[in-house]
């Protein structure tokens, strides 16, 4: 008897032990189950919810991998250990084996711990309430450690993720039920809760921050910096910004702030390929950089025609120009992995398109308005996750009302 | 209980649980959002309603006969007025830095939906003893949990209970926070009492499913 079948067997065995559904999630992770449909026809498609996840989390690698680096390079550059990047995105100063390791050792205990704590939340709440374990947790838990600073301390990510899963998600039913996208819900938590972690100008680059016990520790107060440009913009600095290779330098990546979503460049790919894969919604995502756009051309015009004086605390962000807002912050990481979750967002086309728009819309708007958030597209998608259903409700009636009319003239 | 009746008694500790206001009725969440971030006001406000409601049901339940229906709000609304006016004078004379804190709830008590339920529900329909009883006991099962709210709120919030430092010094780094502990700024958030009532109804519910309702 192979393993496969020994697996099989064992199951069968304790189909009525209380634990049973931990030992099936892991079991049919890792092996297609032995099971066959009974009676009737079926229509089966390769796409379970399974490899769905799968493919957004592989839509993430890239990102991830990215994120190490990064963090290596912004901390030996914060410390003028290394020369700022040079060559483009394959510069021989980023993607070298000691900016990896930094990152590596850093990033590595975030993500063991956000699965780790998220799926043991899954099974306890699986186990009490008698069903299967569900997988809606395998891209929340990689979404987590990608938006969060790098030296946030493991505990706080573990309280914050059992708050979001369990009041994100179980309470309303687990997978698939939740109003509120968990990853962000995690973030919303760790952001109001511990703030001195979440904003500032000091969090985003690993060791930049040296805490109170970090100094009994014997680290140098201020020894580096790490603000990143929303923050500065948001206090009317724009000398983050102002040349070309910043520019390009946001757009590729080689810029502080949370672990996955400094890099727009494989943001962009890892959404092309959620696109063509059909996982994730072009409309939501095209509709939601037409808002962002949409509402930077507003805040440039009023900039541009004096309505604000220079010395408005607003300026420095009104000022930035409109598609600038698209490379900094976590703008096109909230667009592409979570502003398309498939559960939260809208799931009428035309709502989709409603939905998208009003989620950059908002981001840039909560962005310049509210210097205390300068990472608006958090708030924004969460907000417009409340609106989703209502969203989908005004559709669906509105096409019943068009169909009836069409049904009527008929008859008349 | 010698003291009172089977019946009696009821009164007192069905609201204490299975007929909370605040959790079961979801009555008078407002001040339980507002003022729950500190221990010390959650038992000071638990005690106003407990007077303002255990008086203010005798008196009410005194008149109940010659109370015409037709303006009975407004002779109610002038009971919990006189009371409610008393308590937050008395606060003011002798406990000023919390009165500061309680703010514009002391007088918001006139607006809490338990007192005018009890009011209608009750004491217009029973005599003075039971109405007592039955105002004390509300009262009881509103504090109770203004105080579970509260504890939890001020020992993750503030790291404090009744404002004596139970978790170590923050700034000086002793007791828990030596090991890296910060308090949750989150828990000082009104939103936060609303999920934590929610968790308590969540709890309570699931101990006893006769309370769920479809």
């Amino acid at each position: 008897m192979g393993l496969k079948e020994k697996l099989h067997s064992f199951k069968e065995k304790n189909r009525n032990k209380k634990w049973i559904p931990a030992f099936n999630a892991i079991h049919t992770f890792l092996y297609l189950p032995n099971e066959t449909t009974h009676n009737g026809t079926h229509i089966k498609a390769a796409d379970d919810l399974k490899r769905t996840m799968n493919t957004v989390i592989m839509a993430m690698v890239p990102c991830l991998l990215f994120g190490m680096f990064n963090a290596g390079y912004q901390h030996h550059l914060a410390l003028g250990e290394i020369q700022a990047v040079s060559g483009g995105f394959l510069s021989a100063e980023f993607w070298t084996l000691d900016n990896f390791m930094v990152g590596f050792w850093k990033i590595i205990p975030l993500v063991i711990v956000s699965y780790g704590v998220g799926l043991l939340i899954e099974f306890i709440f699986a186990i009490i309430n008698k069903h299967e374990v569900e997988e809606g947790y395998l891209v929340t838990g990689m979404l987590v450690p990608l938006i969060v600073p790098i030296d946030i301390p493991l505990w706080m990510l573990a309280v914050a993720v059992i708050f979001g899963v369990v009041i994100g998600k179980e309470v309303f039913g687990g997978t698939g039920m939740n109003i509120l996208n968990p990853a962000l819900t995690i973030r919303a938590f760790l952001f109001f809760a511990y703030p001195t972690w979440m904003s500032g100008d000091k969090v985003w680059v690993h060791g930049a921050d040296p805490r109170v016990q970090d100094l009994a520790a014997g680290a140098q107060p201020d020894a580096i910096s790490g603000e990143t440009i929303l923050g500065s913009l948001a206090q009317n600095n724009t000398s983050m910004i102002d040349t070309t290779a910043d520019i390009w330098n946001a757009f590729l990546g080689f810029i502080p702030g949370s672990i996955g979503e400094t890099s727009t460049l494989l943001i962009l790919l890892g959404g092309l390929f959620l696109i063509f894969s059909k996982i994730g919604s072009w409309r939501i995502m095209l509709s939601s950089v037409m808002g962002a756009i949409v509402m930077g051309l507003i805040f440039n015009f009023v900039a541009d025609s004096g309505i604000i004086s220079e010395s408005s605390k607003f300026y420095g962000l009104m000022n930035t120009t409109f598609w600038h807002h698209l490379l900094i912050g976590g703008f096109a990481f909230g667009t592409v992995f979570m502003a398309t979750d498939p559960v939260t967002a809208s799931q009428t086309n035309k709502g989709k398109w409603i939905y998208g728009f009003l989620v950059g819309f908002i981001s840039i708007m909560i962005r310049v308005f509210n210097p205390a958030y300068p990472e608006g597209v958090m708030l924004a998608i969460l907000l417009m996750n409340v609106f989703a259903p209502t969203i989908d409700h005004y559709v669906i009636q509105g096409n019943v009302k068009k169909r009836m009319k069409r049904l009527k003239v008929k008859t008349a | 209980m010698g003291l009172l009746s089977k019946k009696d008694a009821k009164l007192i500790t069905d609201p204490l649980a299975d007929n909370n206001p605040i959790t079961i009725q979801v009555l008078g969440i407002c001040s339980a959002l507002a003022i729950t971030a500190e221990l010390k006001a959650s038992l000071v406000m638990g005690i106003a309603v407990m007077f303002v409601l255990g008086i203010g049901n005798v008196v009410i339940s005194l008149m109940r006969n010659i109370i015409p229906s037709k303006i009975r709000i407004i002779v109610q609304l002038i009971v919990v007025a006189a009371l409610v006016i008393i308590v937050d004078q008395v606060l003011k004379a002798f406990q000023y830095e919390l009165s500061k804190t309680l703010a514009v709830f002391v007088g918001l008590i006139i607006t809490n939906c338990i007192i005018m339920g009890r009011f209608e529900a009750f004491a217009l329909a029973n005599g003075p003893w039971k109405s007592f009883l039955d105002g004390i006991g509300n009262a009881l099962g509103y504090a109770v949990i203004l105080l579970i709210v509260g504890f939890f709120r001020e020992l993750l919030g503030s790291g404090t209970l009744f404002g004596v430092p139970v978790l170590g010094d923050p700034i000086e780094l002793t007791g828990v926070y030596k090991y890296g502990y910060e308090n949750n700024g989150f828990m000082l958030m009104p939103p936060m009492a609303l999920i934590v009532v929610g968790l308590i109804i969540w709890v309570q519910r699931s101990r006893n499913k006769a309370l769920i309702e479809d």
